[in-house]
């Protein structure tokens, strides 16, 4: 094994720990290796007969990047671009997800990783970093690089740096938001090209394991669809003695089966991804699928059946899970592969979600509008604050004096506003408010704004079909009918682990709301070589004149002869007689 | 009639007032804010730059131990000497060597020195007496009855930038000119080994001249070398494809530090290098291996291994943090199913370090683990990957890709291998000249190209940091170009790297594009409205005056007629 001819390097090897195997640990023979990955999928029937399926593959390192001098340069499970731009950044926590449609919470109740159309990018840079804004520009830049995406739009017109709404998921208890940077591009369109590079990320790529079922002809082909990276530090033990890099990649697709699938209410994976499971990925530690089987026997069939159950408090309600573990021969069955087929019977009403918001532009003409939003406290007996994110663009002039909050037709008023102003071509307005939200009612917030005219070079290629305006964001915690499990660490779904709780007797939610499609008062492009014209043609009509005036040559003229003078002249030459 | 003559006369200088105005201040108005801002460029040096006039100077030390002169002639030492050599390359590029030979006799230490038992010893501790300056080279005449080398030796060259030339004792008789004269070839040939070679400087100079001149080898090696550049990504990868059967373990991170970073450490000069390194899974290579019943083995044919590489590129992904060029070494580990993998040469044997290169882009190395476990193992099997037997073919592919060329030493010399660096200092001075001489050239073809295309396109904005860039870049070629001239190749080294760093910053400036498509007829659309009507006026009112000039001419002609 040429181990024998290098007795130092074997002794550097073994105080290293770098070789081992995790599991099959009890050999003895290598020691913990410190890096593990987990992959996960989650199908959720929602009652309005689409299918939800959440993917999450998680990463956990036990490194660290943000060490001085020492550079992390070895890598393993960890893909080695993320781990470049974490160290060459200084971020201690970032998320991005890309999103095409509109999670319909009415309809769907809560997603698991929720995430707002378009493109979503939140840093929190380490703070150590001098400068901020350099970074997140170069940041931005690579990641867009990185994912295929228009992520080098994002600048100081569409960033801001929210001051309560988004705190660290992770470790570490940072609370100056001068290290914090958020930007939405409602305007990007998902597409085959952002998930090639993020399948690229996984371990096991797209070869085996839960990532063999992302084709994406299907997942594209889809009422909802997201895929993320959130990478933060988390402990790596319960004790929390030390801490691991943890790179979490969620995907997560909402199928309408009724439509595409004639009508009938069946569906099966080979139906959803046109593929089923044959094995899992062999470099994760844990590889299950789960069924959400609360609702059932009454609601659907599931086969194969399973006795495996699993209980987990998920947004503030128990739910029941059939798991399905891969690295298990059993699971497989015969024909060795994993097609799960799930036949509905009857229809169940849904638990209406305790929050959620909507929003639309009021208004007519081109010169002022309103901006509306609805929050909806849908608890029966309970109020509970909510925090309100508005990041609108600088040539919507939000006029702030007619901003009013309403509930139940009286003024609400909020106990913490932070706005910051625009400025024209540099920031956009940022508007963050927490609000107390009675029981079941519904607040409104309004303010009213005056489009701003653009310089013609400012207007994107179709300006006629509208600006964005980025969703609201909407954060809560929201008092939940179970009793949570705050115990961080100890194993369970990697669903039900996204945001950390605290309490055990509410849930954080965050609710985006629709990105706004705002008309601007639009010119008429040929404008400028017009107006170019009329100017150049004024400008020669009037120097004409003056030129005309100053050079012509004045005479005296002979007053000319009345005209029955010259008259009587035609006449008296024909009759030959002498002139007058 | 009078009246009406000073009316017209009136008038005619009211015309050319007008015309007088929009000449003298219309027009220039109008020139100076329309202009596009362009900066001065130091446009004359150059043009001075375009014909690459280099020269090389080469300090060559000749110690006389005791023992090889005779009385008589040690006092006529120590004396200088100066050859130079002139090479016209092309109409724009001359090459002149000149070795400054300064011969002394050996100081007591040194003495001391040449009388250790061995040439490794001798050779240690002459370089515990005096650091020579970089691109320097010390030749220590040892008399034909020293023990130092073995008989047939008749140059050690050692890890520094000593050689030991042995040299046959000279009758007190001659004068001191012959003497001489019989040592300077030998003298000659050492300096050739252990500096620069006119065919190395022919080779960094390729881009510039025209390949016949090059010859075949060093154009071969210049080609596999990665290009010069400030900074370099090193990358090594392990393919696994298989890991549900190898669970595959390296420790890269001891094998770096012990058998590359030596090297890239004593490189330090040339460019910096950052290493990493990542284990790709699933990650397979492009062809289909075929079956080799004869051997029972898998192989890969020579003519295959282009295909190789794609669909492994796919995966590697680029270092999202800097641009610097990428090289990459790749371990693949074949998968059960396809072990062992052999590859071929084209001669169709097996290649004894079963790795292959590909220039300018780096090496993949074969390592099968079939044998390493036997039927029975249960799946997957951890394998340890032995770093050192990896590491000596990476080494070795590294080397080639930066340009480190193994010389073939002339019959007589022994070359000392070179210690834990893997590089002795002479090799690093060949390196380092080839490399000043690339950088110059590179530098020196991109100002000039730049400033050939900001002279023929007069609607290229030249801003301010662009001009600085420029004579920035002119600053430092003209010092490495003086640097090189004295000798100093550190310095030379230095100021080349800056000026290509610069010129490669003034030519890709975004700055330079802003208004280079600005089309003349849509300017001439936006012209047009506006000077029509001015100019016509004008012109036809002097067209006016001048007839009625040249008419009162021709009448007065006739008058006096």
């Amino acid at each position: 094994w040429g181990i024998s001819r290098l007795p130092a390097l074997w002794l550097k090897l073994k105080r290293l720990s770098l070789v081992g195997r995790l599991r099959r640990g009890t050999e003895g023979k290598w020691p913990r290796l410190p890096d593990s990955c987990e992959e996960e999928l989650l199908i959720r029937p929602l009652h309005s007969g689409d299918i939800y399926a959440s993917f999450q593959f998680r990463t956990l390192w036990d490194t660290d990047f943000l060490h001085q001098g020492k550079k992390v340069s070895h890598y393993r499970l960890f893909p080695k671009s993320l781990g470049q731009v974490l160290s060459k950044f200084s971020v201690r926590e970032l998320h991005i997800s890309f999103t095409q449609g509109y999670w319909r919470t009415m309809q769907w109740g809560q997603p698991i990783v929720p995430s707002p159309p378009g493109a979503e990018l939140w840093v929190w840079f380490h703070n150590t970093v001098a400068d901020v804004d350099g970074n997140w520009k170069e940041l931005t830049n690579v990641l867009s690089g990185i994912f295929c995406a228009s992520l080098n739009f994002i600048d100081s017109t569409n960033t801001v740096q929210p001051s309560a709404s988004f705190k660290p998921l992770g470790l570490g208890n940072a609370t100056d938001h001068r290290f914090l940077r958020y930007a939405t591009l409602p305007r990007e369109i998902v597409c085959t090209e952002n998930l090639t590079p993020w399948k690229k990320l996984l371990p096991c790529g797209s070869k085996a394991g839960l990532a063999v079922l992302m084709k994406s002809e299907k997942l594209f082909h889809s009422s909802f669809h997201s895929q993320a990276v959130h990478i933060r530090p988390v402990c790596k033990d319960w004790q929390c003695s030390s801490t691991a890099w943890e790179l979490r990649q969620t995907l997560n697709v909402v199928f309408d089966l009724y439509t595409s699938g004639q009508g009938k209410k069946e569906w099966s994976l080979f139906k959803m991804f046109s593929r089923t499971l044959t094995e899992a990925c062999p470099l994760a530690s844990s590889s299950k699928v789960y069924v959400d089987v609360t609702d059932n026997p009454e609601l659907f069939d599931l086969s194969p059946a399973t006795s495996v159950l699993n209980t987990a408090v998920v947004l503030g309600d128990r739910r029941t899970y059939s798991v399905y573990d891969l690295t298990q021969k059993e699971t497989f069955g015969q024909l060795r592969s994993l097609n799960l087929v799930l036949r509905w019977k009857g229809e169940s009403d849904m638990l209406r979600p305790l929050l959620h918001a909507e929003r639309y532009v009021a208004g007519f003409g081109l010169q002022t509008g309103e901006i509306h939003t609805l929050i909806y406290n849908n608890h029966p007996y309970r109020a509970f604050p909510v925090l309100l994110l508005d990041s609108v663009p600088w040539y919507l002039r939000l006029y702030i004096h007619t901003l009013t909050v309403t509930s139940k037709t009286r003024e609400n008023k909020p106990s913490y506003i932070h706005y910051q102003p625009s400025k024209d071509r540099l920031r956009p307005h940022l508007l963050e408010m927490l609000v107390q939200l009675p029981p079941h009612s519904v607040t409104e917030v309004t303010v009213q704004f005056e489009r701003a005219l653009l310089k013609w070079t400012e207007y994107t290629p179709d300006p006629n079909h509208g600006f964005y305006v980025g969703s609201s964001v909407i954060s809560a915690l929201v008092p939940s009918v179970v009793a949570m499990d705050t115990n961080n660490t100890q194993e369970r779904p990697l669903f039900s682990s996204f945001f950390p709780t605290k309490e055990e007797s509410s849930y954080f939610v965050r609710v985006y709301t629709e990105p706004l499609l705002v008309n601007l008062p639009t010119p008429d492009f040929s404008m400028p070589y017009n107006v170019i014209c009329l100017t150049c043609t004024v400008v020669a009509v009037g120097y004409g004149s003056f030129y005309n005036l100053l050079t012509r040559t004045f005479q005296v003229e002979e007053p000319s002869q009345p005209l029955a003078k010259r008259l009587a002249n035609v006449i008296r030459r024909i009759r030959g007689v002498p002139l007058l | 009639m009078a009246a009406i003559e000073t009316e017209k006369q009136r008038g005619r200088y009211a015309a050319l007032a007008i015309a007088a105005v929009v000449i003298v201040l219309g027009i220039p108005l109008w020139w100076k804010t329309t202009e596009t801002y362009r900066a001065w460029l130091p446009f004359s040096q150059i043009n001075e730059l375009d014909s690459l006039q280099l020269q090389l100077s080469v300090e060559v030390e000749v110690v006389l131990s005791r023992g090889t002169l005779s009385p008589e002639q040690q006092k006529k030492v120590p004396l200088s000497q100066t050859r130079e050599q002139e090479h016209q390359i092309d109409a724009k590029t001359v090459l002149r060597y000149r070795y400054e030979t300064k011969y002394r006799t050996a100081t007591i230490m040194e003495e001391d020195a040449l009388n250790q038992p061995s040439a490794q010893e001798a050779d240690l501790s002459l370089h515990m007496l005096s650091e020579s300056a970089c691109g320097s080279v010390v030749v220590y005449i040892i008399p034909e009855t020293s023990t130092l080398l073995p008989a047939d030796v008749k140059v050690y060259v050692g890890q520094r930038r000593t050689a030991l030339l042995r040299a046959a004792l000279f009758e007190g008789t001659a004068g001191l000119k012959e003497v001489l004269s019989t040592l300077e070839p030998q003298v000659k040939q050492v300096v050739d080994t252990m500096s620069f070679s006119h065919q190395d400087i022919l080779a960094a100079l390729s881009d510039r001249i025209r390949v016949g001149q090059v010859s075949k080898e060093s154009l071969a090696d210049s080609m596999r070398a990665i290009k010069s550049s400030p900074g370099y990504e090193i990358t090594f990868s392990l393919l696994n494809p298989d890991p549900k059967s190898h669970s595959l373990h390296w420790d890269i991170e001891g094998a770096v530090n012990s058998y590359i970073q030596p090297l890239l450490d004593k490189l330090n000069p040339i460019a910096n290098f950052s290493v990493d390194s990542q284990i790709l899974y699933y990650a397979v290579l492009g062809v289909n291996p075929r079956f080799d019943n004869s051997v029972s083995a898998y192989t890969l044919n020579a003519d295959s291994l282009a295909h190789v590489i794609n669909p492994v590129e796919a995966r590697l992904g680029s270092n999202a943090a800097s641009s610097n060029p990428v090289l990459n070494f790749l371990l693949y580990v074949p998968d059960a199913q396809h072990s062992p993998l052999f590859i071929r040469d084209h001669s169709k044997r097996e290649i004894p370090s079963n790795a292959f290169h590909s220039p300018r882009w780096g090496g993949i190395m074969v390592y099968n683990v079939n044998d390493m476990y036997g039927p029975e193992a249960e799946f997957p099997v951890d394998i340890n990957i032995s770093m050192s037997k990896v590491m000596g073919v990476f080494l070795a592919q590294l080397r080639l890709m930066l340009g480190v060329q193994k010389t073939q030493p002339p019959p007589g010399f022994v070359l000392q291998s070179a210690g834990s660096e893997g590089l002795a200092d002479w090799e690093l001075d060949r390196l380092m000249w080839s490399r000043s001489v690339e950088n110059i050239a590179t530098a020196s073809t991109t100002i000039t190209s730049l400033a050939q295309l900001l002279d023929q396109i007069s609607n290229i904005v030249i801003n301010d940091n662009i001009a600085q860039q420029v004579s920035s870049a002119v600053t430092s070629l003209q010092a490495a170009v003086a640097e090189l001239e004295a000798g100093n190749l550190a310095f030379a080294l230095q100021y080349s790297r800056e000026a290509i760093l610069a010129s490669e910053r003034a030519f890709f400036d975004p700055s330079l594009l802003h208004l280079l498509y600005f089309p003349d007829d849509q300017k001439f659309a936006i012209y047009i409205p506006l000077f029509l009507p001015m100019c016509v006026p004008i012109v036809l009112s002097l067209l006016k005056i001048a007839n009625e000039i040249r008419q009162r001419r021709a009448d007065k002609l006739a008058k006096k007629d």
